[in-house]
């Protein structure tokens, strides 16, 4: 088994550091944590999140990159719920879109359901599954100058990008309410296609 | 001698239906009965073709594509609507379109005793996950049972699943 340093970095303000810079990127979230993280960093029109389909967000944020190759996609998301879905490395690394940055906040654990390990407690290395998929950017970011240099690079439609952040084990209350999954879709087609979105 | 069959017309129908409708994503795990449809779909430099390693996949990269403007399908065969359970949750909370073409197996003349869950299974599974499912069981009815459930699923933003019959694509002649 792979040996383990403790990962320092905080999820909130990574993610915070990372949205901070948003400019029209489109986002989605998975479900758990990664929601709660991205509501709290500021809600937006361009945000859609998941609050079940344990698997489905970095193939939903592939149809969306696909269907908008001009806006870069981000998808943020647990290491628990990439792993429930790790096919869609193999999907997307063989369709390359350019604007699409699959960010997992790795906090080695399920956290919402009571802090068991998952798998990349246990060693596996979900950056060099990205990488062995053919994604042509991939890290594991375990520090704050890593993220840093890191940041502009997700916001880059310069091929599919992977990053799996090394974050500890803090939890922190829901801060998000909005969960009506219809209004979430309606709110983000409108803000992103206007009255096309109810043609 | 089995009797030779002529190539089938439906997957070109299917194929001009879902171009009149705008599809621009088509996903897919490849089955025999759609072999001739993704051929057609691939050699299309207007639609996005993507080959999924699970069904479920296609689910939610057409929720994707729907909140980016496109219309998508997703070609599977029953046993792959197995594969989709839990996401189609999020077609329904959301009311997200799908428009789902499954080729039957486990039906209709089956050699493969494995197909006869799914085969079975199929269409109860999907009115229990609130999908919408119709089917066809003529070949020569199959262009407006696509284009009928393209408009259903489109116009009301609620997932269809149109059951293309074992009979129309045929079996493989098991009988000695
Ligand atoms: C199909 C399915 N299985 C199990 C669950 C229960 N569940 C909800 S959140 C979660 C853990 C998510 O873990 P991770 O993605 O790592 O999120 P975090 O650690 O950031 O909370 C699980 C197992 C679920 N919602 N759906
Ligand atoms: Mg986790």
């Amino acid at each position: 088994m792979a040996t383990k340093t403790k990962a320092t970095l905080d999820r909130r303000a990574v993610i915070n550091k990372i949205l901070e810079k948003r400019g029209d990127a489109l986002v989605v979230t998975g479900l758990g944590s990664s929601c709660y993280d991205v509501g709290a960093a500021g809600d937006h029109a361009n945000n859609f999140y998941l609050w079940g389909g344990m698997g489905a967000a970095a193939m939903m944020g592939l149809g969306l990159a696909l269907a908008q190759p001009t806006r870069q996609v981000l998808v943020i998301t647990g290491d628990g719920e990439m792993l429930m879905g790790l096919g869609a490395l193999a999907t997307i690394g063989t369709q390359g879109p350019r604007n699409l940055s699959i960010i997992v906040i790795d906090n080695e654990l399920y956290s919402e359901t009571g802090m068991q390990p998952t798998h990349t407690a246990r060693g596996v290395d979900l950056a060099a599954m990205a990488k062995a998929a053919q994604f042509p950017r991939s890290a594991t970011i375990t520090t704050d100058a890593q993220l840093k240099s890191w940041v502009p690079q997700l916001y880059a439609p310069a091929g599919a990008a992977f990053v799996a952040i090394k974050v500890n084990a803090a939890r922190y209350p829901m801060a998000i309410r909005l969960r009506d999954g219809a209004h979430i879709k309606n709110r983000f087609r409108e803000a992103l296609l206007g009255n096309a979105a109810f043609d | 001698m089995k009797p030779q069959k002529k190539p089938a017309t439906w997957p070109n129908d299917i194929y001009e239906v879902l171009k009149q409708v705008g599809i621009k994503q088509v996903a897919y795990v490849p089955d025999a009965g759609h072999t001739q449809l993704i051929n057609s779909c691939n050699a299309d430099r207007e639609m996005k073709v993507i080959s999924l390693t699970t069904e479920e996949e296609g689910v939610a990269m057409l929720a994707g594509a729907w909140l980016g403007g496109q219309r998508g399908v997703m070609l599977l065969q029953s046993s792959g609507v197995g594969n989709c359970i839990n996401l189609l949750s999020i077609m329904n909370e959301c009311r997200f379109p799908l428009l789902m073409l499954v080729t039957m197996r486990g039906e209709w003349g089956e050699f493969n005793p494995w197909q006869l869950a799914m085969g079975q299974g199929t269409p109860p599974a999907l009115q229990h996950a609130g999908v919408v499912v119709q089917r066809v069981d003529r070949a020569e009815e199959v262009r407006e049972h696509v284009f009928a459930a393209a408009q259903l699923t489109f116009n009301t933003s609620r997932p269809v699943a149109l059951l293309i019959s074992q009979r129309i694509i045929g079996f493989k002649d098991w009988s000695k």
